[in-house]
């Protein structure tokens, strides 16, 4: 295990850089915005200079850019991520209240995109070029292909308004009160539209992925002995083909938590799902600088924290990784 | 990608239009209204503070309305177009120094304490004053308050203010807080600003944020046998698309400001137990305007101005981008207003020749490409209508001449490119018109406002008897001599050009036909809905 500890401690020395890459980068970019706060929250109230100057002071936008990154870093050392002036709270209040639903979104939606897209690769990938194949990877591009809020739309259309069998959006019912198991049933139902728009479009990368990877796999030299020794189809596809075309798919996992919190953004505002998604939309169209910078930290964080464990689980399913530095 | 999602109603302040209309609308089957129910409504954003004393905004007002009232509302049949809330009567003094409120009786706040002259007094001096987007102009002179007993609110102002600005003014800019509550510490930072505390006939229950509003009923309400709703909870839907959809589904019963898109109506109307509902918005009435940069040399010419305004096909406008549900506009007064408008103005009809030979008139020829020269178009992102309207208005410039240069920003960059930085030649803009013109579209028109302030004449146009004008409507106290002030400011605008008026539009509400007593009063979205009942 001092394999996988040496993973770790290397991984985070090197996080802490990445983080402060990551807030300067965010601060400077939106910066560049034109507009700030105070011009975004008189869209909706107008109001005279007199007002304008006012807000302004008291939200603290009268500094300059550099005291502003100051303030905001020396707060963050303390832990303290600040307050929103779009929505008048802390931001770490907020965002640990919206964090909960997007992880489950996300953690669904890769649940099912890597899991029924590996299983479908498996199937494609065990006789490539089969009319199975062909079949199943021009149905995954199309997927592919099509944008999610318009599969989301149409998700809704079908199955909420003409159907009515599921939600047409939220994450559980308004306003009901249900609690305990009765309240998870209720999530679960209103996750199902948005969880299927999320997946299904990134299923069809998992699947291309394993079948590419069992194709390339059977034509490998150990294939060829396993079969010369007589081993069961079954045997042959699962604990060779598969398994070696699934080393790609893992890597592939950790590059696409980022995308998910991406794809989030469109799926949650569709559905209408109170999570960091939709949170961040609103940061930027509010110019709301430290949200924006806090939902990217913990984003980053969480993009680190999966990476983090997709080395590791690397490192489970591949002896060779990590053993290079042992002598080092 | 869905677009971000400022508010339509948010973008623009609260109005008070006191439209004398001559019927009342008959909306909804002849039903008896029943008591008890929970009505859902479509929300598409979240005010950071529902304070509607601070902020009067029909954005805020959309919830809190029903919450905190106002002195009085509007109204389709009272007097002066008003019916009263907590002022049951209001008499102004002949030197026009001070008016008197007669206070309603018996009222009581949400947490039980009585209602008083004292939270009058408290509001308008410490909040509407010194804090409220609007009441920082129509309460500038406001100087002190009596309050002789419990019941009487005496407002005494340092200069002589018109009586009928500050009517006009009470539907939006008096919301009564609690004295009690708000005394106490920073009035910005009052945590009843987010879970606001009123007299009106629904509690704040509970917000969750992304999700949604709960309002309960008061029992002790003031209005007999009122509220009739048990709940009203407002359901945050941030996509445009999927408030037709709730409708659809049944999971919402009501959808205000035009949350469902003018392109959904013809369809949304043709399912059974909807209803598509037009009136209701006469007191919110928004302005399709065209904002000029007087700075530019070609803009600066009224020639090139009234070339622009032939080449636009207002009709056209309205049947297209509104589908017919807007009308076309002759100046910086919409038609609807009962109190100021009038058609006798200078008009620009549609003739493409007449725009071609004004532009030739002016210097501009048409250069071997048939261009005379280039513009920067930036359309204001708040709606899709003037999102279309922009494209149109750059296939229009073509035809005679112009080349425009359309520039895409979001709300906040329009904002900060239009109104603080001037990087504009014409801007396409949604001004509200709040029912008189010292608060809405003089502001447009006249100069000397300081750069940055949002919905203002930022174009630098600079007229000296425009803004005489102006200043002296904004002293005179003979109602019928400040009307006809207005009238003339209407003719000279509309002969000098400094904006062009293009259209003017209200919004629209679909709601389930079980929906009762809806768009009974001119700002009825954004009224308390005391009455609203859920019949079945």
């Amino acid at each position: 295990m001092t394999r996988a500890l040496r993973l770790l401690r290397r991984r985070v020395v090197g996080s802490v850089f990445v983080l402060l890459i990551v807030v300067i980068g965010s601060f400077l970019l939106l910066e560049a915005a034109p507009g700030d706060a105070v011009d975004a929250y008189i869209v909706s109230t107008g109001g005279d200079a007199g007002m304008i100057e006012l807000l302004r002071h008291r939200w603290g936008l009268d500094q300059s850019e550099l005291t502003r990154l100051a303030n905001y870093l020396w707060a963050l050392l303390h832990l303290d991520l600040g307050h929103s002036v779009t929505f008048s709270r802390p931001i770490r209040e907020i965002i640990f209240e919206r964090l909960p639903t997007t992880l489950i979104l996300m953690g669904s939606a890769t649940a099912l995109s890597f899991g029924l897209g590996s299983a479908l690769g498996i199937y494609a990938g065990a006789r490539p070029g089969s009319v199975r194949d062909r079949f199943l990877s021009i149905g995954s591009l199309a997927l592919y292909a099509v944008p999610g809020f318009w599969l989301g739309l149409v998700l809704i259309v079908i199955f909420a308004v003409d159907l009515r069998w599921l939600p047409i959006g939220g994450i559980e019912t308004i306003a009901a009160g249900k609690t305990g198991v009765a309240r998870v049933a209720d999530i679960a139902i209103h996750l199902v539209l948005p969880v299927s728009a999320l997946g299904f479009i990134y299923l069809a990368l998992y699947l291309r992925m394993m079948r590419a990877g069992m194709a390339e796999a059977w034509r490998q030299d150990f294939i060829l002995a396993a079969r010369a020794r007589g081993l069961p189809r079954r045997r042959i596809v699962f604990a060779h083909v598969a398994r070696n075309a699934l080393l790609p798919l893992v890597t592939m996992l950790g590059l696409q938590s980022a995308q998910m919190l991406g794809g989030s953004v469109v799926i949650e505002s569709v559905f209408a799902v109170p999570g960091l998604g939709r949170l961040a939309q609103e940061a930027v169209a509010g110019r709301d600088t430290p949200l924006l910078l806090g939902i990217i930290l913990v984003s980053a964080v969480l993009v680190v924290v999966i990476n983090l464990l997709v080395d590791l689980a690397y490192a489970v399913l591949d002896p060779r990784v990590g053993a290079g530095e042992a002598s080092a | 990608m869905s677009e971000l999602t400022i508010s339509r109603r948010g973008l623009l302040a609260g109005s008070a239009l006191l439209l004398a209309s001559t019927a009342l609308p008959t909306i909804g089957l002849a039903q008896t209204p029943k008591k008890g129910g929970r009505l859902i409504v479509a929300a598409d954003s979240e005010p950071r503070n529902l304070n509607p004393a601070i902020v009067a905004s029909n954005g805020v007002f959309f919830i809190s309305s029903k919450i905190v009232e106002t002195l009085a509302e509007a109204a389709f049949d009272g007097k002066e177009g008003l019916q009263p809330r907590l002022a049951l009567s209001w008499e102004r003094a002949a030197d026009g120094l001070s008016v008197t409120f007669k206070l309603r009786d018996g009222v009581k706040w949400h947490d039980g304490k009585p209602f008083t002259s004292a939270d009058v007094a408290f509001s308008a001096l410490q909040i509407w004053k010194p804090l409220q987007n609007l009441g920082r102009t129509v309460f500038k002179d406001l100087e002190a308050v009596d309050t002789p007993d419990d019941l009487t609110a005496i407002f005494k102002f340092a200069k002589p203010t018109p009586f009928q600005l500050i009517r006009n003014a009470l539907p939006a800019l008096s919301s009564v807080v609690p004295k009690h509550l708000y005394e106490v510490g920073k009035i910005e930072e009052n945590p009843a600003n987010n879970a606001p505390v009123g007299t009106g006939p629904f509690k704040f229950a509970e917000y969750k944020a992304g999700q949604y509003y709960r309002l309960t009923r008061n029992d002790a309400y003031w209005g007999k046998d009122e509220p009739y709703l048990d709940e009203i909870v407002y359901q945050v839907l941030p996509d445009r698309t999927s408030a037709a959809a709730a409708l659809e589904a049944e999971e919402i019963q009501l959808a205000a400001f035009s949350a469902v898109p003018l392109a959904d109506l013809d369809r949304i109307s043709k399912v059974p137990g909807l209803k598509v509902i037009t009136k209701g918005y006469e007191g919110l009435t928004y302005q399709l305007v065209v904002e000029i940069n007087h700075r530019r040399k070609e803009l600066a010419d009224l020639k090139v101005r009234q070339a622009i305004a032939h080449a636009i096909d207002k009709d056209f406008v309205v049947k297209t981008i509104f589908l017919g549900y807007a009308a076309t506009a002759t100046g910086p007064v919409p038609k609807n207003d009962p109190q100021f408008y009038t058609a006798d103005v200078p008009t620009y009809p549609f003739d493409i020749a007449k725009a071609n030979a004004l532009l030739d008139e002016a210097g501009y020829k048409r250069a071997d490409d048939g261009k005379r020269f280039a513009l920067k178009l930036l359309p204001a992102p708040y709606f899709n209508e003037t999102k279309q309207f922009g494209d149109y208005l750059r296939q229009a410039l073509a035809a005679i001449g112009i080349d425009a240069e359309i520039v895409n920003n979001d709300s906040a960059a329009h904002i900060k490119a239009v109104y603080t930085d001037h990087a504009f030649d014409l801007a396409v803009g949604p001004p509200v018109f709040r029912g008189d013109p010292a608060i809405s579209t003089t502001i447009l028109v006249q100069s000397g406002i300081p750069d940055g302030v949002p919905f203002s004449n930022q174009g630098g146009y600079k007229n000296a008897e425009l803004d005489a004008l102006i200043a002296k409507a904004s002293e005179t106290l003979d109602t019928a001599a400040r009307t006809e002030l207005y009238k003339e400011f209407q003719k000279k605008v509309a002969a000098d050009l400094p904006l062009i008026n293009v259209a003017e539009w209200s919004f629209i509400s679909v709601a389930r036909e079980t929906v009762g007593n809806i768009a009974n009063n001119p700002r009825w979205a954004v009224s308390n809905w005391a009455d609203t009942y859920l019949a079945g």
